[in-house]
């Protein structure tokens, strides 16, 4: 019998329905994975008995002859950024250490009443803000992958979804939930060689994420392949009358839907992210894609996103100016870390317990969000910030009615090793350089593996779709899933 | 145009003032999520984990919250906004779990409108003024710190955080302490007549922001200063003679107003500063992305529309127009919802009583009530809205007055029984045997002893002091201990004095 845990979302619930083996085997087999992994970081805490307890109620469902959900008796990991019920929920930040909610965010309780269990919560940039894990502070993830040729350097898994990224290429679960405001599903996927979709913005509710930016968050899946984002998507997506920015739309059997035929379809291909600089190897997988689409029946039409290069100084406008508003809360009176130092007054202990409690580059964001929204910079920033917004917006309306799809590199790099960028915050914020304009247009984007470089590290694709149509970008993924026959995965030396 | 002025050592000096009302929305659940909004509740038993800003939470608005606000934009003929706009107002305190209050400032719920207030000549408003209202927008209200239960410690009441308010922000119209006094009296009207705020100043439903400057009359404004959260009317008005006369004082002297943010005093009557501009926080509003704009529909503004009740001042007109009542009677009447709602109830009761259009008994009914019930209830210590008299049973009372069961001057007397006791007139006056003696054989008999007691009146009578009827007519009343029917009284008198 192959390896349980070599499996994916669909494998495994389609095993466990058809009796091959029990969720709780698959629980069983996931958790023995996860407690041997402990070298990658991925997790903060591991909740192997409520993996364990979920297993056992599909197996006794499904024993009842009772009807089992999309996700039944697949194990998953859960980004730490999602409230978790009577589980530590901390958004890798010192702030929130050991704040237990006593509310499941929307999409956990979907997922768990699909028939998923849970794993844990996953390691993540603290407050979903960074490109490496790095600022996580429970100390970083470390991707499964190595470069090859023995160098044994400690490699970025990517982020801020990072935790769920290496877990998933370690194959310590078979999918896990990401969050994705700037690229944070889309740039670990590509780093660690899985798939991973953001799908449009408001198909998932945002009740119970911890937020960073709320006109950019999305939830999404990670998993291995394309039809398990699907399957998975379609337990995460919904309408919630308790996110006021959720779509009130039925959810697409995605799955069921999915077609890699490409005939009839127009991908586009964005002059403007041909930058000066990138990658000789990325410019050259993003050529393999080009001619898998074709292949796969597509006509490939050039086109123009003019503000392209607006589009990451809009964004590390926006979204700070969100976060130093959003992370206000976290002020030391009603949860989470206080620092009170003797004597101090209401304002000195603001200080001392933001100061304490968020880590460098959280407190860097809110400085920069708290600076460009204060009266006399406003207009200058923010204003001017969302203008362009509305133009990369317009840019892929217009985009969109020459092409179905746009197909583009979705990092300008291969995964860098950890350290390489930290002393530098606009390299690292260059990282998210292809994949900030379709979040800022609210868009759905998917990163599926395209191969390896040179160095053996994997290497991402990225499709965008239009609004709402999250099937289009699926059914590209999946045309380029079949032609790139990706299969490498990391040796196994943790 | 307002004749008061300020009095300096250098000349006379106008005040302008312009108030920012905050009323909190009459609405069971808060603004943004479902928790409950009862006044005096256990402190922090009316929080949900939105109120309380936990990680992840999000706002949701509250439809009624919304409702009542454009109700209340259409009671003052503003413009309804119908997209409009939540934004951040950010600032760190205690009493604000999520570090900003979600209000409007760049695209408000309700944009410009009007507002009268009614002469008053005692007051110094010689002719009713038209005051402008800039906008309403809502807000989220904040909670509450409490400083008074430990020694060393503050404690934190969230049961107010996120309960909606309208605020609604006045033009710099008012010159006078009367008018702005007058303006919160009328606003605190019609909020009650819409049912958008209970008004309860007392309570902190309704409360004040009272902008005030001072200038030569005519120049150009002068620099304000804004003196916060002030809950009556009277401090209103004692907050701009305080600050009116400090302001003067200050330029008199050479020196200069400071814009800054102010606290009342109660106590002495006084302001003092809380906070100069220097100090004053960098809000940094920006639209809050947790929310779309608001888009309002045709049909839910037209329900808003239909539900509003006849205002104030339509129904003032109404009073003096149809129903032929005095200006003082009809502003009386029309000045309090509840005032309203009683008299109409005791209209169409009388109306129906006496088998009248309620035309022919409005009068007897509004003076009724304002002459005799408001003084009765006054007396025993009562108002309207506690009275142990029901409109019904008003009406009963008038009914025996029309009737001529009993006089007018008896139903006085069974007024006082029926507060006393709660019993309906008739009883009572079955009871206490109050009927008006209408035989006219029991009349002459009292008349001719009368006459016959005072011979020499009749003679003077008879000899051209008429005036000397009355006495006859006070005289038989008394015999009948107030019970024969004047209008009986009368003729017998006429016909026996010839």
């Amino acid at each position: 019998m192959t390896d349980i845990t070599e499996l994916g979302v669909k494998a495994l619930r389609d095993g466990v329905a058809d009796g091959a083996f029990s969720a709780r085997e698959v629980a069983e087999a996931f958790n023995a994975n996860v407690a041997a992994a402990a070298d990658l970081n991925a997790f903060i805490v591991t909740t192997p008995d409520a993996a364990l307890a979920a297993a056992d109620k599909v197996d006794a469902d499904r024993a009842a002859g009772k009807p089992l959900g999309k996700m039944a008796g697949v194990p998953i990991g859960m980004k730490d950024l999602f409230a978790t019920r009577g589980v530590q929920t901390t958004a890798a930040s010192h702030i929130l250490e050991g704040f237990r909610p006593e509310y499941e965010s929307t999409v956990s309780q979907k997922l768990w009443d699909a028939g998923a269990g849970m794993l844990g919560k996953l390691n993540l940039d603290q407050f979903a803000m960074g490109s490496s894990n790095e600022t996580s502070h429970f100390g970083n993830v470390i991707s499964p992958w190595r470069r090859a040729g023995g160098d044994t350097a400690a490699l970025a898994p990517g982020g801020s979804s990072g935790g769920s990224s290496a877990a998933v290429a370690a194959r310590l679960c078979p999918a896990a939930t990401g969050t994705d405001t700037g690229g944070s599903i889309r740039q670990p996927a590509a780093f660690t060689g899985i798939s991973g979709i953001k799908p449009t913005y408001g198909r998932c509710s945002r009740w119970g994420i911890v937020a960073f930016a709320s006109s950019l968050d999305q939830a999404g899946p990670m998993a291995h392949d394309v039809t398990d984002c699907a399957i998975m998507l379609e337990s995460m997506a919904g309408f919630d009358p308790k996110d006021s920015t959720s779509l009130d739309l039925p959810v697409p059997d995605w799955s069921a839907a999915l077609n890699a035929d490409l005939r009839g379809k127009k991908v586009g291909i964005p002059r403007e992210y041909r930058m000066d600089g990138t990658d000789a190897e990325i410019l050259k997988s993003w050529d393999d894609g080009i001619a898998w689409l074709k292949d796969a029946g597509a006509e490939v039409v050039d086109i123009s996103l003019p503000h392209t290069k607006a589009a990451l100084p809009a964004y590390y406008i926006v979204a700070p100016a969100e976060a130093s508003s959003n992370l206000a809360r976290y002020d030391g009176v009603r949860y989470g870390l206080r620092d009170l130092p003797q004597g101090a007054n209401l304002q000195e202990m603001y200080a001392a317990t933001r100061a304490a409690g968020f880590g460098a580059e959280v407190r860097r964001r809110i400085l920069l969000g708290t600076y460009v929204l204060s009266a006399g910079f406003y207009d200058a920033y923010y204003t001017q910030a969302m203008k362009v917004r509305a133009l990369i917006a317009r840019d892929f309306a217009q985009a969109f009615e020459q092409c179905d799809v746009i197909l583009a590199p979705t990092t300008p790099t291969a995964a860098f090793a950890l350290g390489e960028n930290q002393d530098d915050p606009l390299a690292m914020y260059l990282n998210d350089v292809f994949s900030v304009p379709a979040s800022l247009a609210g868009l759905p984007a998917m990163s599926v593996p395209a191969g390896l470089n040179s160095q053996g590290l994997p290497l991402g694709l990225q499709i965008i779709g239009r609004a709402l149509d999250e099937q289009g970008v699926l059914n590209a993924g999946l045309a380029i899933e079949q032609r790139a026959g990706f299969s490498a995965k990391p040796d196994k030396w943790w | 145009m307002s004749n008061y002025r300020i009095q300096g050592a250098t000349g006379e000096w106008e005040v302008v003032i312009g108030l920012e009302v905050h009323a909190q929305v009459t609405s069971n659940a808060k603004l943004f999520s479902g928790a409950a909004t009862a006044f005096g509740a256990e402190p922090n038993s009316q929080v949900s984990l939105i109120d309380a800003a936990m990680p992840g939470m999000l706002p949701v608005p509250n439809r009624e919250c919304i409702r009542q606000a454009v109700r209340t934009g259409m009671a003052i003929d503003a413009q309804i906004n119908k997209w409009s706009r939540f934004d951040r107002k950010n600032y760190f305190y205690a009493d604000l779990p999520q570090g900003y209050q979600i209000s409007q400032l760049y695209h408000p719920l309700v944009g410009e409108g009007s507002l009268l207030i009614d002469a008053d000549e005692k007051a110094g408003i010689p002719e009713d003024k038209v005051i402008g209202v800039e906008r309403i927008h809502v807000e989220q209200d904040a909670g509450k710190l409490m400083h008074d239960q430990h020694p060393a410690k503050s404690y934190v009441d969230l049961n107010r955080s996120g309960v909606a308010l309208m605020e609604i922000v006045s033009r710099p119209d008012m010159r006078s302490p009367a008018e702005a006094g007058a303006y919160v009296r009328k606003l605190r009207a019609i909020l009650r007549y819409v049912g958008s705020c209970d008004g309860n100043m007392e309570e902190g439903s309704m409360r004040a922001d009272v902008n005030v400057s001072v200038r030569r009359p005519g120049d150009e404004f002068g620099t304000r200063t804004e003196t916060k959260n002030v809950n009556s009317v009277r401090f209103v008005m004692q907050t701009i003679e305080h600050e009116a006369v400090r302001q003067v004082e200050l330029l008199e002297a050479g020196g200069t107003v400071v814009q800054e943010t102010r606290l009342f005093d109660p106590g002495t009557g006084t302001t003092r500063s809380m906070r100069s501009k220097e100090d004053a926080h960098d809000y940094r509003y920006f639209p809050d992305p947790d929310l779309l704009p608001l888009e309002l529909d045709d049909s839910f503004i037209d329900e808003c529309r239909a539900s509003l009740p006849e205002l104030p001042d339509a129904k003032r007109k109404r009073y003096i127009g149809d129903l032929g009542l005095s200006a003082y009677n009809a502003a009386v009447l029309t000045a309090e919802v509840e005032t309203a709602r009683w008299f109409e109830t005791l209209l169409a009761e009388t109306a129906s009583a006496q088998g009248k259009p309620e035309a022919d008994v409005a009068k007897q009914a509004a003076n009724w009530l304002i002459s005799d019930l408001f003084g009765a209830l006054n007396k025993a210590g009562h108002d309207l809205e506690n009275s142990p008299v029901s409109a019904a049973a008003g009406a009963e009372l008038l009914a025996l007055v029309g009737k001529g069961t009993i006089s007018g001057s008896i139903s006085k007397q069974v007024l006082e029984t029926m507060i006393a006791t709660g019993d309906a007139p008739t009883l009572i006056v079955d009871r206490e045997g109050l009927k008006q003696e209408s035989d006219s054989g029991a009349i002459e008999a009292a008349v001719d002893t009368i006459l016959a007691n005072n011979a020499d009146k009749v003679e003077q009578y008879r000899g051209g002091k008429e005036a000397l009827f009355g006495f006859f007519v006070g005289q038989t009343m008394k015999a009948m201990q107030g019970k024969a029917n004047p209008q009986v009284v009368n003729e017998v008198l006429k016909a026996k004095l010839g």
